[in-house]
């Protein structure tokens, strides 16, 4: 156990010093809802209807910008080579790695949610509404990523390929999340869309850190 | 415990790197693998460190813990030295003994071993190219693994340096470890058995 606290510990670490990436998500995150205005026009009716699909765009594409980083950099030094060879089952190391990506980037963009709602003219409910279905959702994002980032580890710039890889499988994780978002700010009460997401994240939990260690094990 | 392999063969990127390779090594003894560039020292290294699949052939570990794999009871000190700039000495140091399982000596130890104390807040960014290695030797220190692959240990150290990882490796093999290390140069290891690679190999 004080193994993976270790490696969670040190990864958290990382993101937040020099060069470690963590508040770059959250700050791409603003700018996509800063410059939605500019694009569509400032009309209030608009901006709150496509809200929702515009929180979890800017949230999708600010998650995939950190993920090259998420196994890029132990490979590129050589860590990874330790923590395959280690005596933590790899599954778990590489869950735990993605827990510490989650943490230092998936959830500022879930804490910053409700403020950039309010800026697309969403009341507080409905913005804490769509922060919420970010909650559920981007664990889901950031394990999809991670299946992403192992099979492109070994490739130099394997940033774009990554894009290209986990975008597509990230559509089911969109629908139900806007959908959802739309059903909470419509007023109803979370209901199947939210469940259907946070089975999508749990599968992801189950699926993605195997996933990514068969990966790895057969990367040469 | 005891280190063999027999008729391995390893496959490269649709190139075959070396064939019907054959060794043992038992506790308390060295293999230096030698040969030219490109003969497969690194390859085999990374084979017994479960990094590059084994083509065909045997390779495998007699008596240690029957619970682990043979890379599981090693240490891998290749070209790359697993340290991160942004965190210091001694956070690099104990994140592996952390994440490894330690077992070894303290860290403060294994520091002044390898020349390194009074450095342990720098960050590992300030280090030169000889301190870094040194560092990745305290970590053979800090953690114990009674299998140490070695590839090309004494890249960038000093003459120091070289003579004290030498003191190192004696002391790892007087305590019933075992080492195979790829070099160029020499070790400064009597008793080494020896691997050449790229010549054909008696068994």
């Amino acid at each position: 156990m004080s193994a993976l606290t270790a490696l969670l510990v040190r990864d958290m670490r990382l993101a937040v010093r020099v060069g470690g990436g963590a508040f770059m998500g959250v700050l791409f995150f603003l700018m996509v809802v800063v410059m939605v205005p500019f694009a569509v026009g400032p009309e209030p009716a608009l901006l709150q209807r496509i809200a929702p699909a515009i929180l979890w765009l800017g949230a999708l594409l600010a998650s995939l910008l950190t993920l090259d980083r998420l196994l890029v950099s132990d490979q590129e030094d050589g860590s990874l080579d330790l923590i395959v060879m280690g005596r933590v089952p790899l599954e778990l190391a590489v869950a735990v790695k993605a827990l510490a990506h989650w943490l230092t980037t998936g959830l500022p963009l879930v804490m910053a949610a409700p403020v950039l709602g309010m800026m697309l003219n969403l009341n507080l409910r409905a913005s804490i509404a769509v922060a919420l279905t970010l909650l559920a959702g981007t664990p889901a994002l950031t394990l999809i990523g991670l299946v992403g980032a192992a099979l492109s580890v070994t490739l130099r710039r394997g940033g774009l390929l990554l894009a290209v890889l986990v975008l597509p499988l990230t559509i089911p994780i969109l629908i139900f999340g806007v959908a959802a978002s739309n059903d909470a700010v419509s007023g109803a009460m979370f209901g199947t869309t939210f469940t259907i997401l946070c089975g999508l994240s749990l599968a992801n939990v189950v699926i993605g850190p195997a996933a990514a260690a068969l990966a790895l094990r057969h990367a040469e | 415990m005891r280190l063999f392999a027999s008729d391995l063969t390893c496959v490269r990127g649709g190139r075959e790197v070396f064939a019907g390779l054959g060794f043992a090594v038992a506790q308390g003894e060295a293999l230096v693998v030698t040969g030219r560039n490109g003969a497969g020292k690194s390859s085999l290294l990374r084979m017994i460190a479960g990094h590059v699949r084994v083509a065909s052939g045997r390779l495998d570990i007699e008596g240690g813990d029957p619970d682990l794999t043979a890379a599981e009871q090693s240490h891998y000190l290749g070209h790359l030295d697993a340290l991160k700039p942004s965190l210091s000495v001694s956070e690099n140091l104990q994140f592996w003994v952390r994440y490894l399982g330690g077992g070894g000596i303290p860290q403060e130890t294994a520091l002044r071993v390898v020349g390194l104390d009074g450095l342990s807040d720098l960050p590992a960014a300030y280090l030169s190219a000889g301190q870094r290695r040194r560092l990745s030797l305290a970590r053979l220190l800090a953690v114990k693994r009674p299998i140490w692959l070695l590839d090309e240990p004494t890249s960038a150290l000093d003459a120091a340096g070289q003579a004290r990882l030498a003191e190192l490796m004696q002391g790892h093999l007087r305590t019933g470890g075992l080492i195979v290390a790829a070099t160029h140069g020499p070790l400064g290891l009597e008793a080494a058995k020896e691997l050449r690679l790229g010549e054909p190999n008696t068994q």
